[in-house]
């Protein structure tokens, strides 16, 4: 009898609790470890000191936060206007800013950075060729081999998540609240100063800490534009310490403060987020009438234009230029135009096509893998399965605050030395994908969990089904949209990984966006936009999939969760 | 003997009571409701009873099977119930016949015996033109006769709805218990019933148990439960009522400057000495026009008479609704009279009380 009436669950949750300490408790806990050891083993600090007392070092970690800072206050500059003229204004256009917002997103940072070196490389860069024959200096003025140049590609590329939240927090605050100002005397600058900023302020200090830990993490556009310029942060430095011999000990040390800062500030933005008390973000939005800007909106809808030209369309039109040219500074014109490079890579080239296979291959795969496992611990936790559920979604949702670039040391540091050696397979590079993302993974499944009332299941149950038949003939039916959106949430940005990938591949796994980032060196830009292009196009036809399963507001989820 | 036993029945969440110390036992084919406040534990207990919950002390036992105990549960898959849900938790994804024939499915019946089954029992719950339609396109009165089609086609041991009512419109919600009672009458399935609503229990039951704070405070049928209540809140949970505190002196009951002979009190020996409580009905108190003599008016054999004066008034239509105060005390008698007592606020009037209706309460549960 006691066997009649045993919960098999007990089993899921130790084979999930094991799949949790392989991805990411035990890369976390190496990685520390690591840093406090020697090369011979015994416990010491010596690899803090490495890593700390070396001037150069310590300017990387310094430029990293100027970037940071700047990449913020940049992108406020970007985003915020433009939400509030999405949102607020009887600004025309709204449709095409919304879509090349939507655009920004799709670009990879690494293949806007090679977009930028070719609007603003000195002298062959777009921007300073067009300046010379306007001008006639033998000079242009831009470099983007510089601080400036990177802070501005940065920001280009991570301001969407500025427009996205000060968007979400000023589509939720009802005219009311404004009319409230607007009948006690105050006029629509006053309003929007003293109530509707105020209110939308925590949601711009959210974004301000996203957009900074997003440009200290960031890898490609830092190694394609601070490298040649000269100068290091964080992330390239740590690519650095890779170089032959590797030192895995003092890399781990130099990614502590890093990690540490990043887990800091995501804990502040939560609160920020947490503490809108006295915001009236009640959800409902009520009633919102738009505000008329007269001649002013064709001067908003010039800056929306102008800053989407900088994050979306002057990289896309020289990216695809690139790629379809024989020289790219040949310049647009009939004979420059070539399938040559996009056919090179597709079809010619055994590396690069294989790279194409491995790209939607491993990310497929990880994608798989992410949302089983994230779904079943957000089953396991949703339904109370088992005591202290919440500590596995914790864990499941660790990765966020882990950057890309220190997840992988972490994975290199675990799973390179026995007992289980994974270095120099697909499947390190597919575990680490699937371990980055597992968080858009189970913010999904749980969001799509939730919207099933557990009754569902309870009614399969007592007619006689037990869990497995509940899961497989009202649950899975149930959840296929949402899971199929979320797949998809995943499948994007692992195809594109490339601060974990570059730290785990090997000759035989290469992937396109390492493959990008490996040839940029070489200076054939032809190649590099056909191989951005194909990124790019494979992400746009997921997104349209993404589209047509789920709906337009799927793209969203990930930033609102 | 019973078909369905609690037994000391508890649940706790936390340090929080849900259900506590709960016993009841039900007859083979009975139909028992749960009927209490939100929060009183009925849900709890009905989770229990499916198996969906699992007791922190206590049995539950069906045809002397233990089937849930704090040290293991029979799952719920086994324990051959069916249940319905407050949402209904019909499948989205499955038509209307393949809802109601899952359960028969489940018991791995032939297709055409559960294609049978299905059609005769939608029948019954006049479904059968709406078979192929999917959930999405139903009213809501046609997603509970779904509900309770694909609950009582599999033929269950006992059969569990839990506020099943709850989200339907007030003349659907009044039509379907009926529906839900006419359901019992013909198939006879062991029943237990939660709802916070007094008409539908008193509808659909032949016993009624009310439950306060994780536990039973009387369990009758509907007419002993309105006319007998034993404690103050199952008097006052059910149907509108006043208390009346007195105190037993002697021979006599006191209230607020009026007494009543304990003679004339059905349950006189229970009276003790002390304080005492009682339930009466408004519409066990008549109202008499005070005559120009000042003599109390007749009245029915053991009734009392008692003067007052009608401090507020109320027509709502189907009755007047009166607040009357007897003689000079400070205790206020809400009264139910027929549209044409007309009484004016302020006028004297005689109380008719009947000490046949008082129903003597008790401020606590008395637990065996």
């Amino acid at each position: 009898m006691r066997w009649r009436h045993l919960d098999r669950s007990l089993f899921l949750w130790l084979l999930v609790a094991g799949a949790l300490l392989l991805l990411v408790v035990n890369p976390i806990a190496r990685l520390l470890w690591v840093s406090l050891h020697s090369s011979s083993g015994g416990l010491t600090l010596d690899n803090y000191v490495t890593a700390f007392s070396r001037w150069r070092y310590v300017q990387a970690l310094l430029n990293s936060l100027i970037l940071g800072l700047s990449v913020g206050v940049l992108g406020t500059l970007f985003g915020v206007p433009m939400a509030w003229a999405v949102s607020r204004t009887d600004m025309p256009g709204k449709t095409l800013v919304w879509i090349s917002v939507l655009g920004t997103f799709i670009v990879p940072n690494y293949l806007s950075a090679v977009a930028w070196i070719l609007l603003a490389g000195p002298n062959a860069g777009w921007l300073n060729r067009a300046w010379r024959s306007l001008t006639g200096a033998d000079a242009g003025p831009f470099n983007i081999y510089s601080m400036p140049g990177l802070v501005l590609v940065v920001a280009a590329a991570s301001f969407p998540y500025m427009f996205v939240f000060t968007r979400s927090a000023l589509d939720l605050i009802s005219s009311e609240m404004e009319d409230a100002a607007t009948t006690l005397g105050a006029g629509v600058w006053r309003t929007t100063l003293r109530v509707t900023l105020p209110l939308t302020l925590p949601a711009i200090m959210g974004a301000f800490i996203v957009a900074f830990l997003e440009a200290i993490a960031i890898f490609g556009a830092p190694a394609l534009i601070a490298l040649p310029g000269r100068f290091q942060v964080m992330t390239t430095m740590l690519w650095q310490f890779f170089e032959f011999p590797p030192k895995v000990e003092v890399a781990a040390a130099y990614a502590m403060p890093l990690l540490a800062l990043t887990v800091l500030l995501f804990w502040l933005q939560q609160r920020i987020i947490a503490r809108k008390g006295y915001v009236a973000l009640t959800g409902k939005g009520g009633e919102r009438r738009l505000v008329r800007l007269g001649g002013w909106r064709w001067v908003m809808l010039g800056y929306c234009l102008f800053v989407t030209a900088l994050s979306f369309f002057l990289p896309m039109l020289v990216v695809l230029q690139a790629a379809f040219a024989k020289a790219w500074g040949r310049g647009f014109s009939l004979d420059n135009l070539t399938l040559h490079n996009v056919r090179f890579v597709v079809i010619d080239q055994p590396l690069t096509r294989a790279a194409t296979v491995h790209t939607f291959l491993y990310g497929g795969a990880a994608a798989v893998l992410a949302l089983a496992l994230a779904l079943t611990i957000a089953y396991i936790v949703r339904r109370r399965l088992v005591p202290y559920g919440r500590v596995l979604s914790y864990v499941a949702m660790a990765p966020f605050v882990i950057p890309g670039i220190v997840l992988a040391i972490g994975f290199y540091a675990s799973y390179t030395a026995p007992p289980l050696v994974l270095y120099g397979t697909a499947w390190i590079l597919i575990l680490a994908f699937a371990t980055r993302f597992l968080p858009i993974a189970y913010a999904n499944s749980d969001a799509a969990l939730r919207s099933i009332n557990p009754e569902m299941e309870d009614a399969v149950r007592i007619l006689g089904g037990g869990r497995l038949l509940a899961l497989r003939r009202v649950v899975g039916p149930l959840l296929k949209r949402g899971l199929a959106g979320a797949f998809i949430l995943v499948f994007i940005p692992a195809t594109r990984e490339l601060s974990s990938a570059i730290f785990l591949y090997t000759a035989g796994t290469q992937v396109l966006a390492v493959l990008l980032f490996d040839k940029s060196d070489e200076g054939n830009f032809e190649y590099l936009a056909a191989i951005g292009l194909i990124l790019v196009l494979g992400t746009v036809a997921l997104v349209l999939a993404g589209f047509r399963l789920v709906g337009r507001d799927f793209m969203l989820r990930r930033t609102a969760s | 003997m019973s078909k369905l036993v609690l037994t000391g029945v508890s649940c706790h969440f936390g340090r929080v009571a849900a259900v506590d110390d709960l016993s009841l036992a039900m007859a083979s084919g009975e139909f028992v409701s749960l009927l209490g406040p939100s929060g009183c534990g009925k849900t709890t207990t009905l989770r229990m009873i499916a198996g969906l919950l699992h007791p922190t002390s206590g049995t539950i036992t069906m045809d002397g099977e233990v089937i849930s105990s704090p040290a293991s549960s029979l799952p719920p898959e086994k324990r051959n119930m069916s249940m319905i849900f407050q949402s209904y938790a019909i499948w989205p994804n499955m038509t209307v016949a393949e809802n109601v024939g899952f359960g028969l499915e489940v018991r791995r019946l032939a297709r055409a015996e559960v294609r049978a089954k299905v059609e005769k029992i939608l029948d019954v719950v006049r479904m059968r033109h709406l078979s192929d339609r999917y959930p999405s396109e139903l009213s809501g009165g046609q997603q509970q006769r779904v509900a309770l089609a694909r609950a009582i086609v599999v033929q269950p041991a006992v059969l569990l709805l839990d506020e099943p009512l709850s989200n339907l419109d007030a003349n659907l919600r009044e039509e379907m218990r009926y529906e839900i009672r006419r359901l019992h009458d013909e198939f006879h399935i062991t029943t237990v019933y939660v709802t916070h609503d007094q008409a539908e229990a008193m509808v659909t039951s032949d016993r009624i148990a009310v439950m306060n704070q994780g536990r039973i405070e009387q369990v009758d049928e509907p007419r002993a439960l309105y006319a007998r209540p034993r404690t103050r809140f199952v008097a006052g949970f059910i149907g509108r009522t006043n208390f009346l505190d007195g105190e037993v002196r002697g021979d006599e009951v006191v209230f607020d400057h009026f007494t009543i002979p304990r003679a004339r009190f059905p349950e006189a020996g229970a009276l003790g000495p002390g304080r005492v409580s009682f339930s009466l009905r408004p519409q066990s108190i008549h109202l008499h026009r005070v005559q120009a003599d000042q003599r109390p008016p007749a009245v029915a054999p053991g009734a009392c008479v008692v003067a007052g004066r009608v401090v507020q008034r109320a027509y709502l239509g189907e009755h007047w609704d009166y607040a009357v105060r007897p003689a000079a005390g400070e205790l206020q008698l809400r009264v139910t009279a027929r549209p044409h007592e007309v009484f004016e606020v302020n006028e004297s009037v005689w109380l008719e009380l009947d000490p046949g209706q008082l129903a003597h309460i008790h401020d606590k549960v008395a637990h065996p």
